[in-house]
């Protein structure tokens, strides 16, 4: 916020000082890089206020490098200095005339001779062989055994199966957009893998099925992680050191590891993560390039790996909340900048609706056009979809089906809630227990397709068999009072003055009577909503309420599930508030009726935006639907930044072949730690910034890293992991990794800086950077040596528990609620 | 020193005459016929057990809210001489001679009356004129919402209050801040401002969103202090830390104040205890005290007790064994081990008495001199009933498939072999040898053969096991669970087998005296988190509404109706207030942004004081209303209109600065100001005629026809009760 203001400033103080009147000219849009110069432009006035650096006068100063840092990577490297050198010589000479008096003492301090082309190409392969050599080792680690083990690993068995009904084209529904699961199985599909394996329960074996193309997959996705922080905290620091720290720490973290060598959705999301930030931070570095190519291929690739994140979880999110952030701050930058004309400012924000608003909304469409493409059979999630969705599925009973338009007395119908996934009503031969009102049978809703979900339309008061061909065809209309009779149990649906079983204030809804006789309880108004007396009754389109004749409430589903004696079924109440919610309102979907006309259901079939909508309901209802149970240990997200507890992936008993997902301690820890010292150290700037403190350009420079980048970090950070606290929903280690990644990357970019602060403060240079060197070196390997310790969490382990002393593993179990 | 000789003592006495009258007008509107109706009130029959309680000094536990709203209205009480004896059982009924209504209605009253000139005084200390101070004035006065909740045992008008004060004296000490810092006006506006923002809290936790706004606030402000170079460091740092003091540590040692009376008063048992632990149970008159009165504080072998679950969810309850034995296939076709059942059980039963056995030794009494059971000792439990031993093995439970089944063990002379060792691990242990201290240890019982951990996993059996809670082996002991946890409660020594049946206790020193041993600090965190943490169950009410609701005023309720005369008392906002404080908060935030974007072009349309008064009567009072508003998305809990008026009363500060702000930067010719003010004064007439018109829904003062209550049934969604002719 604060480095924010005094962006914002500057982009004022230049134009207040350097602006000519009226200064919109083209000669100020454009190479705002030459004209703000300062040094070059105005020397004279530039060393006059340099060492001025009170807060009411010289604030310009600051500011100016601030902007000068931000605008020109080129100098901001020159004057972090160290193994950095100039990469363009046009900019390097106008640099080395312009860094003004420190910077040019400390340039002669650190290079007394003016960096040479081959000495800078010498560099530049230098630097683009340690990226090789980063990201080679990312991946050798990832695919290092990655066929081990060769048997379904923890959620393996949900995402490894959601591959195969993609490969299979059979519908299911899965709380998590489709991407990720789409990608697995394309994958699969690519590499052979025939969707055969039915990935019953972690611990089958995989025998001669092809798993190895998946997990390749996933692990090619969560090689690049590693890179990726590379290139974002060199960017963000300028520093080769930090940017090589933040790589050891992922590297030899056994957490990321392990989350990126199995067929999870996890590698895919933090790559797509990962990818957005580094386009971000890329396409932030071009801002002084407005409207170039490189400037519009980030931007776009930024848009692009939103969708990914998004489609693969919602947890992607957070990251399209930073992008957003970060976005408007640019944004409202731009705005304040008077050199630019709104006509400009309209166009800046125009390229960002297209780029990260209207192309990631086009693509993720398209993700679920393709998702809704593919799986046209009918599968496992059929219930939990509306009638109309489901006539869309091959195989479905509504697949093609012709059923009858008009609801009659006598026809065989199933009754569907209109709130997603509440399903059908239900009845079968089970009664209420002691305890729960009246003991009659029960009525539910069940998601599945069931003979026990028929029911018959019946008038209230005759018994005759309407089915009888010599009786006229009699259709229902809104209004008339009817009884339904379960098919299988020929019992009436039957409400009465006593407490629900679950929802205490609403009535008990059960089946009574004996082969259809029963008394004045059975009755029921079918009412349709919106509409006037008389109507007919359609089937799937007229949203119908039941309201119970003697005690005026309406049938409804709680939502609530039933417990045992249920069968785990929802709860089915007669509510006596009349408010209307979706939970009352019912429509009628199968409906069997031999003296009707069959009329085609095609016409139903609902258009892409609904489907869409639809399916979006349904899975947020499936999230919130995943509650903890109170008596279960479950995972809190303040044990996940102190490694409290790991998850097992694999094997529980000494002589199972043991994975643990744990992230190692040491890396854990030392980014725990990081994070306190960050804030410590950023308020301590802060407040010494605000008191007007003088600080020398050099410490100026660095503090900039670490308020800006560092900034970025530390708020994807929080953006990843404080939403989880608010979350009602059962949560698990593995959702902190994405806030893991981040907190690294805070890491190597604050190691890096206060090593350099500290060792600015020494007398000699030489001596400052063996200390900084030296500190870099015994993070990196200090790391390295805890990976070689832990290794065996992430590449698996067989033999005693570490709870065993014999065990190998056993000097390492330093909290005691680790189970290796 | 004798310088009244020299000069004449004056006193000089300025009087705002208009707030005198505006509190004169309020205290009237408020307190006129306030013990009307005698009956109950709608949410007066929720809060009046909590006087009783007070009055009688029994223990409950409130999940609504801290008890210093509570404890306000019990006050009134105390001081009208209530004595408790009343039934508060439904709404309608009417109140017996000893309760007094007037008085315990009295201070919500007051504070509702209170907060009008407080309204004033906030507008004229945000810089704005002294007319914009009326009109806030004049529309808390009339606003019908405000005058229902206020007239009655409820607590959103102390909240109000407490809100008000909090802005309000910061705002003062803001004011004083610019001349004269340090100064003992200073210091009191600084540290009322602590003492109000804690009571906010104490009222009702909604009260922290406005507590957290004066801070974020005043952070601010310091943080512009911070910056100001012409003060010394150690005098910003004497800033810092006064504000640290009166707005952080005073009002967090003022909430534990609130507790600490709160359960100093409260200190007999009651209806509630059962919900806390054991501990606390004991630390009350009464009850569980009373049992656990001299039994001896260290567990030995051969100790008798009942073990009860520290968890206690979904019920708190005790470890249990009968007779029954589980059924040989479940309903699934699953088979059990076929022993003795053992469950949790809610209720005291002699059937929850165990006996702690030592392995190595055959007596079932405690030797003499006792032997302490310790840390990591191992034991056997016996159920003192059957005399058969807790065990567990490899069969599943019947519920929950993933755990060990524990039973008590019967021998059928089957490959089954007893497995009934275990090793005690007390959890909340000081030293690695710590004894077993009956009510305070909490310990877990781990199965020595399959290192299973004796947990109450939260099911209940169906009929055979007589619905009492399953108890389990948790085979992994995944973290620390307090379902795991159990702690002795009732405790006796039994000397040898001649003394079966006749109770007789050991001389041992160490007897157990727990309301000496539980601290306030645990007392409080104990309370506090069980508030937090009690899921009241489910309360679908007729008349609750959502956020979305109240803002357009689609719902109303109805508070009380007398049965003969239908006169009723209706929750009810008057229609052209609300509507208009929301267009009026609409429009704030358009202008802000507008402003904003502008000044971001350097256009600056407001000199930099109007703009920064703009912006801290926007922050105030629109962030009142946004903190007081918005939170309710995210809340699961039933809500009401009620909940509304908080946030309602910041929007009404706000209405008028909006106008005033219209009229003197808007407005630009002398035209356009005289048709500005005609159509505020319209606008006014046509506020206080709906709030006349509204006025028998507001005091249920007047009978009415149900002509007349059908032309007051302006929108279909409210609820008027129309009985049918």
């Amino acid at each position: 916020m604060l480095c924010a203001s005094g962006r914002l400033l500057a982009a004022r103080a230049e134009t207040s000082l350097f602006a000519p009147p009226g200064g919109r000219g083209p000669a100020l849009r454009f190479p705002r890089r030459e004209l703000h110069f300062p040094g070059q432009l105005n020397p004279p006035l530039w060393d006059s206020l340099t060492g001025r650096l009170t807060r009411h006068n010289a604030s310009p100063h600051r500011r100016v490098i601030l902007k000068w840092g931000r605008m020109q990577p080129a100098v901001g490297r020159g004057l972090a200095g160290s193994e950095l050198r100039l990469r363009k010589s046009r900019c390097g000479s106008r640099a080395a005339r312009s860094v003004g008096r420190d910077g040019a003492i400390q340039a002669t301090a650190r290079s007394p001779k003016p960096p040479r082309r081959s000495s800078r190409r010498f560099e530049e392969v230098g630097r683009q062989a340690l990226l090789a050599l980063v990201t080679l080792l990312s991946f050798a680690t990832r695919f290092h055994r990655l066929d081990q083990p060769p048997h379904v690993c923890w959620d393996e068995t949900h995402f490894g199966k959601m591959g195969s009904y993609y490969i299979n084209r059979t519908f299911f529904f899965d709380v998590h957009p489709p991407l990720g699961k789409m990608l697995i199985g394309l994958a699969g599909y690519l590499s052979g893998y025939d969707g055969t394996f039915l990935f019953q329960k972690p611990g089958d074996k995989y025998e001669h099925h092809s798993y190895m193309g998946m997990r390749g997959f996933c692990a090619f996705l969560g090689s690049w992680l590693v890179p990726f922080a590379y290139l974002i905290v060199l960017d963000l620091s300028k520093s080769l050191p930090a940017a090589l720290l933040t790589a050891a720490l992922l590297i030899f973290d056994t957490g990321c590891l392990t989350l990126s060598q199995y067929i999870l959705l996890d590698p895919i999301l933090m790559f797509f993560i990962m990818a957005a930030m580094l386009s971000m931070v890329k396409y932030n570095s071009y801002a002084n390039r407005p409207f170039s190519a490189p400037w519009w291929f980030w931007l776009i690739l930024t848009g692009i790996s939103l969708t990914g994140a998004l489609g693969v979880k919602f947890v992607g999110l957070f990251i399209i909340l930073q992008v957003g952030l970060n976005t408007i701050a640019d944004l409202w930058h731009l705005f304040g900048d008077l050199s630019l004309s709104l006509v400009t400012v309209g166009k800046h924000l125009m390229a960002r609706i297209l780029c990260l608003i209207v192309l990631p909304l086009v693509l993720y469409m398209a993700i679920f056009a393709v998702h809704i493409m593919v799986l046209n059979k009918s599968g496992p999630g059929d219930g939990f979809f509306s009638s109309a969705f489901q006539a869309r599925l091959s195989g479905n009973n509504l697949h093609n089906a012709s059923i009858p338009e008009h609801l009659a007395y006598g026809s065989v119908i199933t009754v569907k809630n209109l709130r997603m996934a509440i399903g059908y009503l239900h009845s079968h031969r089970h009664l209420y227990p002691e305890g729960f009102g009246a003991r009659q049978q029960q009525v539910t809703t069940y998601l599945h397709k069931d003979y026990n979900n028929l029911w018959i339309i019946k008038k209230y008061n005759t018994d005759s068999d309407p089915l009888d061909p010599s009786f006229p065809v009699e259709f229902v209309r809104h209004g008339d009072i009817i009884r339904l009779e379960h098919k299988e149990t020929a019992r009436n649906l039957h409400s009465h003055y006593h407490e629900a079983p679950l929802t205490r204030k609403h009535y008990q809804v059960t089946g009574y009577g004996i082969n259809g006789t029963g008394d004045s309880n059975d009755f029921w108004r079918i009412e349709v909503v919106n509409r006037k007396f008389g109507n007919r009754i359609k089937v799937l389109r007229s949203r119908i309420r039941l309201i119970h004749l003697v005690t005026g409430c309406v049938l409804g589903s709680s939502g609530k599930i039933l417990p045992k004696w249920g069968w785990e079924q929802l709860e089915v109440t007669c509510t006596p508030y009349l408010k209307q919610t979706l939970n009352s309102i019912w429509n009628v979907e199968d409906h069997i009726n031999p003296k009707l006309p069959n009329i085609s259901l095609d016409v139903l079939q609902p258009t892409f935006p609904e489907i869409l909508l639809e399916s979006h309901m349904v899975m947020i209802w499936g999230n919130n639907g995943l509650k903890p149970k109170d008596n279960d240990f479950t995972s809190k997200p303040w044990h996940w930044p102190i490694n409290y507890q790991g998850l097992r992936f694999s094997g529980a008993n000494d002589t199972d072949f043991r994975v643990y997902l744990l992230g190692n301690p040491v890396i854990w820890w030392l980014n725990l730690v990081s994070i306190a010292l960050y804030l410590i150290s950023r308020s301590i700037i802060a407040i010494a910034m605000q008191r007007g403190a003088q600080l020398s350009t050099k410490v100026e420079e660095l503090t900039r890293v670490l308020l800006q980048g560092g900034g970025q970090v530390l708020l994807g950070w929080m953006l990843h992991y404080f939403p989880f606290f608010l979350m009602g929903r059962i949560l698990y280690f593995h959702h902190y990794f994405p806030a893991m990644l981040f907190s690294s990357m805070l890491t190597g970019i604050l190691w890096d800086t206060l090593l350099r602060l500290f060792a600015g403060g020494l007398a000699s240079s030489s001596l400052a950077k063996s200390v900084h060197a030296t500190g870099i070196l015994i993070l990196i390997l200090g790391t390295a040596y805890s990976f070689y310790l832990f290794h065996p969490l992430a590449y698996g382990m067989v033999g005693p528990l570490a709870q065993d002393p014999k065990s190998p593993m056993a000097g390492l179990r330093w909290l005691e609620s680790w189970e290796f | 020193m004798l310088g009244f000789l020299k000069r004449p003592i004056v006193v000089t006495a300025e009087v705002n005459l208009n707030m005198v009258s505006l509190t004169v007008a309020s205290l009237l509107s408020r307190l006129w016929c306030l013990s009307y109706p005698r009956a109950v009130v709608f949410d007066e029959v929720y809060y009046g057990p909590f006087i009783s309680f007070y009055m009688n000094r029994v223990f409950f536990l409130d999940d609504s809210g801290p008890p210093l709203g509570h404890m306000l209205l019990a006050l009134g009480g105390y001081l009208g001489g209530f004595d408790g004896n009343f039934l508060w059982n439904r709404i309608g009924a009417e109140y017996t001679k000893n309760v007094p209504v007037w008085a315990l209605r009295l201070l919500p009253a007051l504070a509702g009356a209170l907060s009008v000139p407080m309204g004033y005084q906030i507008v004229s200390e945000l810089r704005f004129s002294h007319c914009a101070a009326i009109g806030a004035a004049l529309l808390l006065l009339i606003e019908n919402a405000l005058i229902t909740q206020s007239r009655l045992m409820q607590l959103e008008s102390l909240l109000i209050f407490f809100n008000f004060l909090a802005v309000l004296s910061y705002l003062k000490f803001f004011n004083v801040q610019k001349h004269s810092p340090f100064s003992l006006r200073w210091w009191f506006w600084l540290m009322l401002t602590g003492v109000a923002c804690a009571c906010a809290v104490g009222t009702r936790y909604m009260g922290i969103f406005t507590y957290l706004l004066v801070l974020c606030v005043a952070a601010i402000h310091a943080w512009h202090l911070i910056g100001d170079q012409t003060l010394s460091n150690v005098r910003v740092l004497c800033h810092v830390f006064a504000r640290a003091v009166a707005l952080v540590v005073l009002p967090a040692v003022l909430y534990l104040l609130c507790f600490y009376v709160h359960l100093t008063l409260l200190y007999r048992s009651g209806p509630h205890d059962r919900i806390m632990s054991s501990a606390f149970q004991a630390s009350l008159e009464g009850g569980l005290a009373r049992i656990t009165q001299g039994q001896p504080l260290e567990v030995a072998f051969g100790s008798q007790v009942t073990l009860k679950n520290v968890f206690g969810k979904p019920l708190p309850c005790w470890l249990h064994s009968h007779q029954n034995t589980y059924p040989i296939i479940y309903e699934n076709g699953r088979g059990s081990s076929h022993q003795q059942q053992v469950t949790c059980y809610p209720f005291k039963d002699i059937n929850n008495w165990w006996v702690i056995k030592d392995p190595e030794r055959h007596q079932l009494v405690v030797s003499n001199p006792p032997k302490p059971v310790r840390h990591g000792d191992v034991v056997q439990l016996v159920h003192g009933m059957t005399t058969r031993f807790l065990n567990t093995h490899d069969v599943a439970a019947p519920l929950s498939l993933h755990a060990q089944e524990v039973s008590c063990y019967v021998d059928y002379n089957i490959s089954m072999p007893a497995q009934n060792l275990w090793r005690l691990d007390i959890v909340n242990r000081q030293s690695d040898r710590d004894t077993w201290k009956t009510i305070l240890s909490t310990v877990r019982f781990v199965h020595l053969n399959t290192s299973a951990v004796l947990k109450l996993s939260g099911a209940h059996l169906p009929e055979w096991g007589f619905r009492q809670l399953e108890v389990v082996g948790e085979k992994l002991s995944r973290g620390q669970h307090e379902s795991m946890a159990w702690n002795v409660e009732e405790h006796h020594y039994r000397t040898s087998q001649e003394q079966r049946g006749q109770e007789l206790e050991l001389h041992t020193p160490m007897k157990a005296n727990f309301s000496l041993n539980l601290s306030f600090m645990a007392r409080f965190l104990e309370l506090q988190w069980r508030m937090l943490t009690l899921q009241s169950e489910e309360a679908e009410h007729r008349y609750s509404s959502t956020p979305l609701d109240w803002v357009t005023l689609d719902s109303n309720i109805p508070y009380w109706l007398n049965p003969r005369s239908s006169a009723q008392i209706h929750l009810l906002g008057n229609l052209v207030i609300w509507a208009s404080a929301s267009m009026a908060t609409a429009t704030y935030v358009l202008l802000f942004l507008w402003y904003l974007l502008r000044r971001q072009r350097d256009i600056h349309d407001l000199p930099e004081d109007v703009w920064q008064r703009w912006v801290l009567a926007g922050a105030l009072c629109g962030g009142g209303w946004a903190v007081n508003y918005l939170p309710f998305f995210l809340m699961e809990k039933t809500l009401f209109l009620y909940h509304y008026l908080p946030a309602l009363a910041f929007q009404l500060l706000l209405l008028p600065l909006v106008l005033q702000h219209t009229w003197d930067h808007l407005c630009r010719t002398q035209v356009q100001r005289g048709v500005f003010s005609a159509l505020v004064v319209t606008w006014y007439s046509a506020a206080c005629h709906v709030s006349n018109m509204l006025r028998p829904l507001t005091y249920g003062d007047r009978p009415l026809s149900p002509g007349e209550l059908l032309a007051l049934h302006w929108r279909d969604s409210w609820d008027i009760l129309i009985r049918k002719p």
